[in-house]
């Protein structure tokens, strides 16, 4: 199977990228990067960073709710009042070093509890189906064009929404086949647990790969192409793209595997999984950019949060506000940003509110970090969003 | 569900790959009527610019002229075979006239030349443009003399090199005779290999087509077939009990004939399209009828294609038939709307263990399940599921996909994991990584 490795080799030597840019950007103040992760299904932004203190936490989140920071596979403490999941450990130090700001309770304008509505919205910057098929930050892009000069990069396969639209960018991809993420597999194997012909060469094939115990056994383990560990290898190829002199200044990485409806857990478990590979990817993105993380910042967004209640199978449902990370070394960091709405009182009786849109916090980087017109951000990259304020001090 | 969706779900898989955007709707008023009605379309061409195979074939003579090095020909050569696949991975994607597309698959795999013998790879496809595709629905022994004709079956069979010993130029090099070709225009073309021949008949044969050759470098029409009298084996030939007098090419071309209209040549290709439409077991008397339908139209093909498709075992039993994975490629593109990127069905195919036009054998490749079902396969087509889907440019609502495929016809359980998944690359994965999506 054609995997990692390959992915590394192609880094390691000249760029295999189709279009890459021959140029550096005067459109972009001094060499600044932006990158943005999309984490696909819904990340429970409580789990990610959980407000212990609130009253309502231990409560409502059951056997979900993380241990208190300082004991054994504690969660990580930020502040009095919140702590990041323990699995997120390697962007720890990063909170420490006053380039990880996490903003809570953030939401993107629309309300809808569709996977797929809610990320085509996420993407195209829009609060409700317009018939727009290009994304926002292509349409950022096409305000620091200058030429035919590719600043825009889409890694891991083919260009989301988010940056398709009038102007080209790149794409990097590895090579071949990526052997399907685990979760994948065992959602495929229901079906084929039925089939008399192709159901005895489905087991016996996963027998072959040595998966059985895990995929029949339902206790979920990384290390499939598309799974929690994918991620890393696509963040350092990304970090070593953008750091080239002559690389692209804006990405975009995807990350799925945040759809928990079952057997999410707390410390350990199938979430805690997903945050070490989120987590290491992000680090391994800071290390790949070198000198160039000074001048980077990274934005993660989700397309809804989850539930607050555990559900009847120790998951979470789709609900309404998740958080956003934000960073990166030009990223005045190291706190919380955006109000607490409170678990007291929650969205039909069972979401966390949005206090944030998600739409500030872009605004912000894309004005003060890329330099990009607020005039402009109202109204062509984020169409109809003139009562969203730019998040100020974002870097 | 309605018995007409269902119908029609086996007219656009069995008889095409698999329904496009809206289409499956559109077949469910008259699923039967919409596969006479393709059988009844004309061939299309593929779009202009693929080179005639005159011109590619030139081209291979001229790489391999006096043992240099022509690494720019061959370049040249493998951009051609990459164009005729997108090419005819497009028209079967996106075109109209799915049915046509799977029924010239069928024959170009009948009529098997591979790029296994690398030096034909410039001209397999050109191969299927001009001896496969215009017969389709013509006569069978039309089909049958173009492609003996044809420099890439020459070539790729050894006829072209195969001298008369007693030919003048047989007799002056000491070169003899290849029976490659005439053997396996018995055991696969015609008779089938239990249609009652023997060794002496495939020598006679081969005899009977000396002299079918490719015109040299030194000749302005070089590439092109040619009959060359002076390695054509002189004298009368036996052949399954006729005599065929010396006749130079005509004796070929009535050997053919009769080949063509031998009863063993209708069971052969009556049991072949029957596996292929029908089941990988196809009722006896269901071959029995579109083999007598063979003989009695003299191998009107379009008639045959016909009286497959009147068959009722070929609408008794929905998804029987499973996938192979050029089909599970085409399908999965086709339901989406989608044709892959230039050159990235030719690693998708190679990855799924059947290259285009570089089938193992002359055989071709096998049509039935016991083959394609593998435990390494079959995780390895779910596999390209998930890279099929992530690779999209931009993803289709999968619902409509779904609806648009099957209608309403997959279980409950698989619908509603395709309508819950976390995003839509995902849902369309499960959709054509699913065991209904295996099959047609």
């Amino acid at each position: 199977m054609i995997g990692r490795r390959d992915a590394l080799r192609l880094i390691g030597g000249a760029f295999a990228v189709a279009g890459l840019p021959g140029a550096v950007f005067a459109a972009i103040p001094g060499n600044r990067r932006l990158v943005v992760v999309l984490q696909r299904g819904a990340m429970d932004g409580l789990a990610a960073a959980a407000p212990i203190r609130d009253p309502n936490y231990a409560s409502l989140r059951g056997n979900l709710a993380l241990k208190p920071p300082g004991g054994q596979g504690g969660a990580l403490a930020l502040t009095g009042d919140f702590a990041l999941h323990p699995a997120l450990a390697p962007i720890e130090p990063y909170y420490g070093k006053r380039e990880l700001l996490v903003v809570h309770a953030t939401g993107n304008g629309y309300q809808t509890r569709s996977h797929f509505d809610a990320q085509d919205l996420m993407e195209s910057g829009l609060a409700a189906k317009r018939g727009i098929s290009d994304g926002w930050l292509n349409r950022a892009l096409t305000l620091l064009q200058r030429g035919d000069q590719r600043l825009g990069l889409a890694v891991g396969g083919a260009t989301p929404l988010i940056l398709r639209g009038a102007t080209p960018v790149a794409s990097w991809e590895p090579a071949g086949f990526r052997e399907a993420a685990p979760g994948f597999i065992e959602a495929v194997a229901r079906f084929y647990a039925e089939d008399q012909l192709l159901g005895p060469a489905f087991k016996e094939g996963i027998k072959a790969q040595s998966f059985s115990d895990e995929v029949l056994g339902g206790d979920m383990k990384g290390g499939g192409g598309f799974g929690p560990q994918s991620f890393k290898p696509l963040c350092a190829a990304a970090g070593k793209l953008l750091a080239a002199a002559d690389g692209p200044r804006v990405a975009v990485l995807e990350m799925g595997g945040w759809d928990t409806h079952v057997a999410e857990g707390a410390e350990k478990g199938r979430l805690a999984a997903n945050f070490t590979g989120f987590a290491e990817g992000l680090d391994a993105l800071a290390t790949a950019l070198g000198d160039a993380w000074r001048e980077t910042a990274v934005v993660s967004v989700t397309e809804f949060g989850r539930t607050v209640r555990v559900n009847g199978t120790n998951g979470t449902d789709h609900g309404t506000a998740s958080l956003m990370f934000v960073m990166g070394g030009a990223i005045k960091g190291g706190r919380i940003a955006g109000d607490w709405p409170g678990l007291g009182r929650l969205q039909d009786d069972r979401d966390l509110r949005v206090a944030t849109d998600g739409r500030a916090v872009m605004k912000g980087l894309l004005r003060d970090h890329l330099g990009l017109d607020a005039q402009a951000l109202a109204t062509r990259v984020f169409p109809e969003s003139a009562g969203i304020r730019p998040m100020e001090g974002l870097v | 569900m309605p018995a007409s969706i269902t119908a029609a779900l086996m007219a656009a898989c069995r008889f095409g790959f698999a329904p496009k955007p809206r289409e499956l709707a559109a077949i469910a008023g008259d699923p039967r009527g919409w596969v006479s009605e393709q059988i009844a379309r004309r061939p299309d061409p593929l779009p202009e610019g693929l080179p005639p195979s005159q011109r590619t074939v030139a081209m291979m003579l001229e790489s391999r002229r006096d043992k240099e090095e022509k690494p720019a020909l061959k370049e040249e050569l493998k951009k051609i075979y990459l164009a005729e696949l997108d090419a005819r991975m497009r028209a079967a994607i996106l075109g109209d006239a799915p049915v046509l597309e799977r029924l010239t698959q069928f024959w170009s795999n009948h009529f098997t030349v591979s790029a296994m013998r690398p030096f034909v790879r410039g001209f397999v496809g050109a191969f299927e443009r001009e001896a496969i595709r215009p017969h389709v629905t013509g006569r069978f022994v039309d089909m049958l003399l173009a492609v003996t004709r044809h420099p890439t079956m020459l070539l790729y069979l050894d006829n072209a090199q195969s001298f008369g010993p007693d030919s003048p130029a047989g007799q002056r090099r000491s070169k003899g005779l290849n029976e490659n070709l005439g053997r396996e225009l018995l055991e696969l073309h015609t008779l089938g290999v239990d249609g009652g021949y023997g060794q002496a008949d495939v020598e006679a044969l081969a005899r009977i087509l000396t002299g079918w050759t490719v015109t040299p470098l030194r000749f302005p029409d070089a590439g092109s077939f040619r009959f060359f009298a002076q390695i054509h084996e002189p004298g009368a030939k036996t052949l399954l009990g006729r005599v065929y007098r010396e006749g130079g090419i005509a004796e070929g071309e009535q050997a053919l004939r009769d080949l063509a209209a031998h009863p063993a040549t209708a069971r052969h290709v009556a049991t072949k399209l029957a596996r292929h439409f029908i089941a990988d077991t196809p009722p006896v008397d269901a071959v029995q009828r579109i083999a007598r339908v063979f003989h009695d139209t003299g191998g009107d093909l379009r008639r045959v294609t016909l009286a497959v498709a009147h068959e009722e075992a070929a609408w008794r039993e929905p998804l029987g038939k499973v996938r192979t994975p050029n089909e599970l490629v085409i399908s999965a593109y086709r339901v989406v709307g989608e044709a892959p990127k230039p050159g990235e069905a030719f690693v998708t195919l190679k990855n799924l263990d059947q290259p285009a036009f570089l089938a193992p054998s002359p055989a071709g490749w096998p049509d039935v399940a016991s083959v394609w079902v593998s435990p390494e396969s079959t995780l390895r087509r779910i596999e390209w599921a998930q890279t099929f889907a992530q690779r999209l440019p931009d993803p289709p609502d999968p619902v409509e996909v779904m609806a648009d495929t099957f209608g309403d016809m997959l279980p409950e359980e698989l619908q509603q994991a395709v309508r819950r998944a976390p995003d839509k690359r995902m849902a369309l994965a499960l959709l054509v990584a699913s065991p209904q999506f295996q099959r047609r």
